[in-house]
């Protein structure tokens, strides 16, 4: 699952954001080791499109949306946003730029000033970039809330903490709808609420996309959920990609067998379906010192000696769906010898 | 002594303390209250359930359902002060509810015993794993040093940690999140507790994990034929690892049903929208997902009627004035608070106008 490679990369105007060889690397005190958080990948999302990023912890999918926000900047890799590369750019331009894009974070709580008044929040970005009078901004600000579904009344006179957790996220995508971004970048947006408001947020988000014209970056470890908002899905494991595919192939017809294991990871509310497999043992190795060959490889049923040795490339297996794997569930030359 | 010994020592223990008749657990009528600021708040207010030996269940709502302070309630773990509690627990034979603290501390880690949701948080993270699960065995079963890290490793066995000698000398955060939850799982197994609460044990953790630890937690219950509490707010999770299922709202049970009779026959509106907001990998992308408006009851001043009705889509007339009591469906162990059931006439024409209203959209 090493997947490098650029394949998969697509070549017309609509192209909005476009990734190449992005690597993220982090010190390791002064051992002189590094973690591998990201390690090459290539990507790109066309405008008014939503890419799912879906991966198990330290898979490094929340940094590489850190990364095209440049926070921090790459170790090395291009990041191109509506034709402009952000790695080349001044802090200042690069903080001019932060307003076409913008993130919203897993905790919504923590991610909003505790001491001041919500309306406050939403509308400091307009103050920072003086954006109209006062009249215009309030306006502008009272209009969003009501759109996410927040009492502008209410925001005007309340902190977070007197909001729920859904609330609070409702205020988040507000605060960073209100600079007119094109493209927004999820963090994990929805994991930390209850299902029933998970639900709401998603919905909201997908009615908000369609309203202002938006392209999202939904990052999440849930597929279930990924696979509902995304059009197009990329799996990543370890720092690479394994997979990119439309949501709905993705899913009927994983090729690579990470993907597969988190299919089989979810858990169905149904008592019938539910008889119990672990889909997959152990957890995924460090990422200070990561497999050779393919990533996947020492947890991975169909693995042999060119997986230990030899990195996949991204290659295509259907439309719009590739995968980086020496032995893919579909697409192979030859069918593999699956050890259970 | 060996570990062999030692396991089969405290297999001993566990035995001889363990009653045969009667149900383990008896819950009636229990309210906790808090005194706060604002209010009283009603986290649980008025449960009532029963719980076999070697049986398991699943606590299943939101958040602010009182879920977690229901089991906490049970277990003792809340502070005394502006804390209101009234009722039954009846636990192994005897009532628990008002016991003083040094005898409750007694039947923690032996007889019943939680793992939490926040394994990082509920080690301690400045002692080393081995003698953190030693020191329940030493207190409680009274445990040379030696003995007690022999068990330490024999259920770091059990909970199929990667080089368990290892780990005994280690720290907390040396460990991955996967790793911490099956050490939080060994040392709450460590004395043989009758009762093990699982309080969202697996919200922390990935998916790929989370289908491992539940399994985990599964086999250990059936091998050392404990009753087990799973608190979860993902049906999804208590489908397939509970004999049966509660349902909270608002601080009420409003459904409970053995675990394949609830998802074959739901009666409460709650539940059926609590499973329908649930994303399906089988849909199509982009599929509307069913929300269930609004939000939880505030606690200090419940909704008269039935605490649902706000934001049920069936609610009448009566739903908002009269509480319905708890009734039985035709399954004798189901039970469901509800005036308009899933299914019932009105439900149903409810239903038909729901769907044509969306059409008509």
């Amino acid at each position: 699952m090493a997947g490098t490679g650029k394949a998969h990369l697509r070549n017309n105007d609509d192209v909005i954001l476009r990734v190449e060889d992005l690597v993220m690397e982090f010190p390791v005190g002064h051992t002189g080791l590094k973690v591998h958080a990201v390690s090459g990948i290539s990507f790109d999302v066309r405008r008014g499109e939503t890419l799912g990023v879906v991966g198990e912890s330290g898979c490094g999918k929340s940094t590489t949306g850190k990364a095209l926000m440049m926070l921090p900047k790459p170790t090395s890799g291009s990041v191109m946003f509506e034709g402009t590369e952000l790695t080349s750019l001044s802090p200042d331009d690069m903080r001019a730029a932060r307003t076409r894009m913008q993130m919203i974070f897993q905790d919504p709580i923590s991610s909003l000033n505790p001491r001041r008044k919500v309306r406050d929040i939403v509308r400091e970005p307009l103050l920072i970039w003086k954006r109209g009078t006062a009249a215009e901004q309030l306006e502008k600000v009272d209009a969003l809330l009501e759109e996410v579904g927040i009492d502008p009344q209410r925001a005007a006179e309340s902190q977070a903490h007197q909001f729920s957790g859904g609330q609070c996220q409702r205020i988040s995508i507000a605060r960073s709808l209100v600079l007119d971004p094109s493209m927004i970048i999820c963090d994990e947006p929805v994991s930390a609420l209850d299902v029933s408001v998970q639900a709401q947020v998603l919905n909201l988000l997908e009615d908000l996309k369609a309203k202002h014209g938006l392209t999202l970056v939904f990052i999440a470890h849930d597929l279930a959920v990924v696979k509902n908002i995304s059009d197009r899905i990329q799996v990543m494991y370890l720092g690479k990609i394994c997979e990119v595919a439309p949501s709905n192939s993705l899913y009927t017809e994983p090729a690579h067998h990470y993907t597969k294991v988190l299919i089989d990871s979810i858990p169905v509310p149904d008592p019938d379906v539910a008889i119990h497999q672990v889909a997959i043992e152990g957890e995924p190795p460090s990422p200070v010192a990561p497999p050779s060959g393919c990533r996947f490889n020492p947890r991975c049923p169909a693995a042999d000696d060119r997986c230990r040795e030899e990195e996949p490339q991204l290659r295509k297996v259907g439309s719009g769906h590739f995968v980086a794997c020496h032995h893919p569930l579909i697409g192979g030359e030859a069918p593999v010898a699956v050890r259970r | 002594m060996s570990p062999q010994q030692a396991a089969s020592a405290r297999d001993l223990v566990q035995a001889s303390s363990r009653q045969i008749e009667g149900p383990l657990l008896e819950v009636t009528d229990l309210h906790t209250h808090f005194r706060t600021d604002r209010g009283l708040v009603r986290a649980v207010d008025g449960v009532s359930f029963s719980l076999q030996r070697g049986r398991s269940l699943g606590i299943v709502g939101e958040s602010g359902s009182g879920k977690t302070v229901l089991s906490r309630s049970i277990m003792g773990l809340l502070p005394k002060r502006n804390t209101e509690r009234s009722g039954s627990v009846y636990f192994e034979g005897r009532e628990i509810i008002d016991l003083p603290m040094a005898e409750r501390r007694r039947i923690w880690g032996r007889e019943m015993s939680m793992i939490f949701q926040d394994p990082m948080t509920s080690l301690n993270p400045v002692m080393r794993i081995g003698k953190q699960i030693g020191e329940g065995l030493r207190l409680h079963l009274g445990m040379s040093k030696e003995d007690a890290r022999a068990t330490a490793l024999h259920l770091l066995r059990d909970v199929r940690i990667p080089e368990p000698e290892k780990r005994l000398d280690q720290y907390a955060f040396e460990l991955s999140g996967g790793m911490r939850q099956r050490v939080m799982i060994a040392l709450a197994m460590a004395c043989g507790p009758t009762l093990l609460f699982a309080d969202e044990p697996t919200t922390a953790l990935d998916v790929t994990v989370q289908a491992q630890i539940l399994d985990l937690i599964n086999v250990q219950r059936r091998e050392r034929n404990m009753s087990l509490i799973l608190v979860t707010h993902d049906l999804g999770v208590v489908a397939g690892h509970t004999d049966e299922i509660m349902v909270m709202y608002g601080g009420r049970m409003v459904e409970k049903a053995p675990t394949r009779v609830l998802f074959a026959n739901m009666k409460m509106p709650y539940t059926e929208a609590l499973l329908n907001s649930i994303p399906k990998i089988e849909d199509p992308s982009h599929t509307r997902l069913n929300v269930i408006p609004g939000r939880p009851p505030d606690l200090v001043n419940p909704p008269k009627g039935c605490r649902f009705a706000p934001r049920c889509s069936f609610a009448q007339d009566r739903c908002i004035t009269e509480e319905p009591p708890l009734m039985t469906a035709e399954h004798p162990e189901h039970v469901y608070a509800c005036w308009y059931p899933v299914g019932s006439p009105s439900h149903r024409a409810r239903s038909a106008e729901l769907a044509a209203n969306a059409g008509a959209r």
